[in-house]
């Protein structure tokens, strides 16, 4: 079992034809992810690497192949369009790798995707994989092992650094989650820890977050009154200098600066396992698993 | 981005919010004669990107064109909070009977722009919001709406009595939130929203930041980077795309992605050590970027050892050694340089350096270890 995405996933690739598109579908294909259909308007007709049918449109895609999913690797002025025309095609599962897009035009896509019960993984996140199974997104599947872990992190490369410690000790994961840095996303981490404690497959939940924001202070709380599984836990940017901030509003709408010691005051209370670094993810999950 | 004081009043100003007239100088002649222009007493206000001007001595009253002059020069050139001033605001003294505070977030919780205001207002509104939260009023704006128009009156109910400045509260709601919409902001404050004794409703310091991310596809917002107002070295980096913030340690650091490159900043003091800066090279790196990194980082003289800290998924381990090659080619780094590299074509990687006498670990913990005692020995 797993979260997600799994041997049912179809998935079509928004921005098929592009530098990025097309080198990671390359891979997902090379992990065994069905890729079903991508989409790049005006190339509707072609087929990608001679296996792969490409749409002008996703509604066409979703119409013609039954895809369930979208991975989306558009430029950032045209991401939010990207995510809505999912949203209206009726995929059920929309993960958005694209880096820099503007808040404000999530800030008008999030409802629209809620109304239509979508979820959205991302913006600017590695995607998800299930290791074995399948891969969406940009997570190097070699450093993946199939197994009973669940991780979920804001992160793109201090994720596969804790997950290669992972798999060189013989923990293998049920899925890996980015959900992406960005101000506003789909996915948070009370979504997948919620996810992680009602699925079978997964015994220990690793859950890696940053210094800003209060998502992950949210998550400790949710920990402690939700879910029984194990729960370890880092936080980077221990040492980051405070910014030279402007204007007050960002620490009056939170009622929190955001800082390692908060969240890691919060990952405590909430009987989360601390990792002071990423290699203690071993020890931690040894003596709780 | 940050925009400055003189910056965010020229939007506030085109979108028809009330303020007292001012202009910006760079050198004290130039604050003399915008002194003289608008007559009476004016305040003399530090441009830089920090809060807590008046604190530091940036915030000064003139009672005359010449005291205008003499504040400036001692304003202009100095250094508040490791930033030097290079601009100096001109503004009439203003009458006040009251302060406000208005603010317009995207809210992370709510995935909105949310409006705070507090009629308890003026520089220490975070006190008022720490302990007596219930003087700030909050409301969430549907971004597909707008701010509605009773929205907007109920914002001006909870700052004034009188309705007239009510309704000119509410019309500065209207206009700061268009401004915010706009111009894609991440945050615009008027603080204070000001009334005058002769009942005026006034907008007297305004702080705008815009979303990195519009910056693209907004050229007009692009252009109103202030370079001189950020660390040269931070500078250079963003223009060679690069992610880079000078801190004060001496182990200097490459890293991709910002995640793993704040946990490699931690681990350097995990082992006793302190971080020269942070660095992410960002995703698909190509050989140029860790030239450009190492350029940089060798340009500060505290740095005594650089580790390299590679995690290859999108980038290519073999680009990182390709320019790692080519920059110690290009010109001799003095101080030693500890490898790691792990993940997408590492055994290439590894190839290319060995074939220069250049060595790779592949364990985060032991490279750190190494280059925090390489420092230590330099020092």
């Amino acid at each position: 079992m797993s979260i997600f995405i799994g041997e049912d996933t179809r998935l079509i690739v928004q921005g098929i034809t592009g530098r990025e598109g097309s080198f990671h579908t390359r891979q997902m294909l090379d992990y065994g992810t069905q890729v079903v259909a991508g989409v790049t308007p005006g190339k509707g007709g072609q087929t990608f690497e001679s296996k792969v049918p490409v749409f002008n449109v996703v509604a066409e895609a979703v119409a013609k192949t039954r895809a369930n999913t979208s991975v989306i690797y558009v430029p950032p002025a045209m991401a939010a369009g990207a995510i809505m025309e999912a949203a209206d095609a009726g995929i059920r599962l929309i993960v958005c790798i694209t880096e820099g897009v503007p808040v404000m035009d999530m800030s008008r896509t999030m409802p629209f995707v809620r109304a239509r019960g979508v979820r959205l993984i991302g913006p600017n996140c590695p995607g998800l994989i299930t290791p074995g199974a399948s891969k969406v997104g940009i997570i190097p599947g070699n450093i993946c092992a199939p197994g009973r872990v669940g991780l979920v992190s804001r992160s793109g490369t201090l994720t596969y650094e804790v997950v290669n410690h992972l798999t060189r000790s013989g923990i293998g994961q049920s899925t890996c989650v980015g959900i992406g840095g960005d101000p506003i996303i789909g996915t948070d981490f009370i979504d997948c820890l919620e996810a992680f404690q009602a699925d079978s497959g997964t015994d220990a939940i690793v859950m890696i977050g940053e210094i800003g924001g209060t998502d992950e202070q949210n998550a400790a709380a949710f920990v402690k009154k939700s879910v029984t599984k194990p729960v370890v836990g880092f936080i980077a940017g221990q040492t980051a200098p405070k910014g030279r901030r402007m204007g007050h509003a960002g620490a009056i709408i939170s009622g929190s600066s955001g800082t390692a010691e908060e969240k890691l005051a919060a990952f405590e209370a909430a009987g989360i396992g601390i990792m002071r670094r990423p290699a203690d993810v071993i020890s931690l999950l040894q003596t709780r698993l | 981005m940050n925009l400055h004081e003189y910056q965010a009043r020229a939007l506030l100003k085109s979108a028809g919010i009330p303020m007292l007239d001012g202009d910006v100088a760079s050198t004290p002649s130039e604050a003399e004669s915008i002194a003289r222009r608008i007559g009476g007493k004016v305040v003399i206000k530090a441009q830089v990107h920090s809060g807590g001007r008046g604190k530091a001595g940036g915030v000064k009253l003139a009672r005359n064109p010449g005291e205008a002059a003499d504040h400036a020069s001692q304003i202009l050139g100095m250094t508040i909070k490791g930033l030097v001033v290079h601009r100096v605001l001109v503004v009439p003294a203003a009458d006040i009977a009251s302060e406000s505070y208005v603010g317009i977030i995207m809210d992370r919780a709510t995935q909105k722009p949310v409006f705070m205001v507090s009629s308890a207002g003026g520089i220490d509104i975070e006190e008022v919001a720490a302990k007596t939260p219930e003087k700030i009023v909050k409301m969430p704006v549907d971004p597909v709406y707008g701010l509605l128009p009773h929205q907007a009156l109920t914002l001006g109910f909870a700052l004034y009595q009188d309705f007239a400045q009510v309704r000119a509260a509410a019309r500065i709601m209207e206009q700061l939130y268009r401004v915010f919409t706009e111009n894609g902001a991440s945050l615009a404050e008027i603080n204070p929203l000001v009334t005058t004794p002769d009942q005026k409703v006034l907008a007297l310091d305004a702080k705008i930041s815009i979303d990195d991310n519009e910056l693209d596809r907004r050229p007009d917002l692009a252009l109103l980077r202030d370079e001189s107002a950020e660390e040269p070295s931070e500078v250079t980096a963003r223009r060679a795309n690069l992610s880079f913030i000078k801190l004060d340690g001496n182990v200097g650091c490459v890293v991709n992605g910002a995640g793993l490159a704040m946990a490699t900043m931690d681990l350097v003091k995990y082992y006793g050590g302190e971080p020269a800066n942070f660095l992410d090279i960002g995703g698909s790196s190509n050989p140029e970027k860790v030239i450009s990194a190492l350029k940089i980082i060798t340009s500060d003289p505290n740095v005594k050892a650089i580790l390299f800290n590679i995690f290859g998924g999108i980038t290519r381990t073999d680009d990182v050694a390709n320019g790692l090659v080519a920059a110690t080619q290009q010109f001799k780094v003095k101080v030693p340089i500890v490898i790691r590299l792990t993940g997408t074509n590492e055994a290439a990687a590894i190839k290319i350096l060995e074939a220069v006498g250049m060595r790779a670990l592949s364990d985060m913990d032991q490279a750190v270890e190494q280059v925090v005692r390489l420092a230590r020995d330099a020092a």
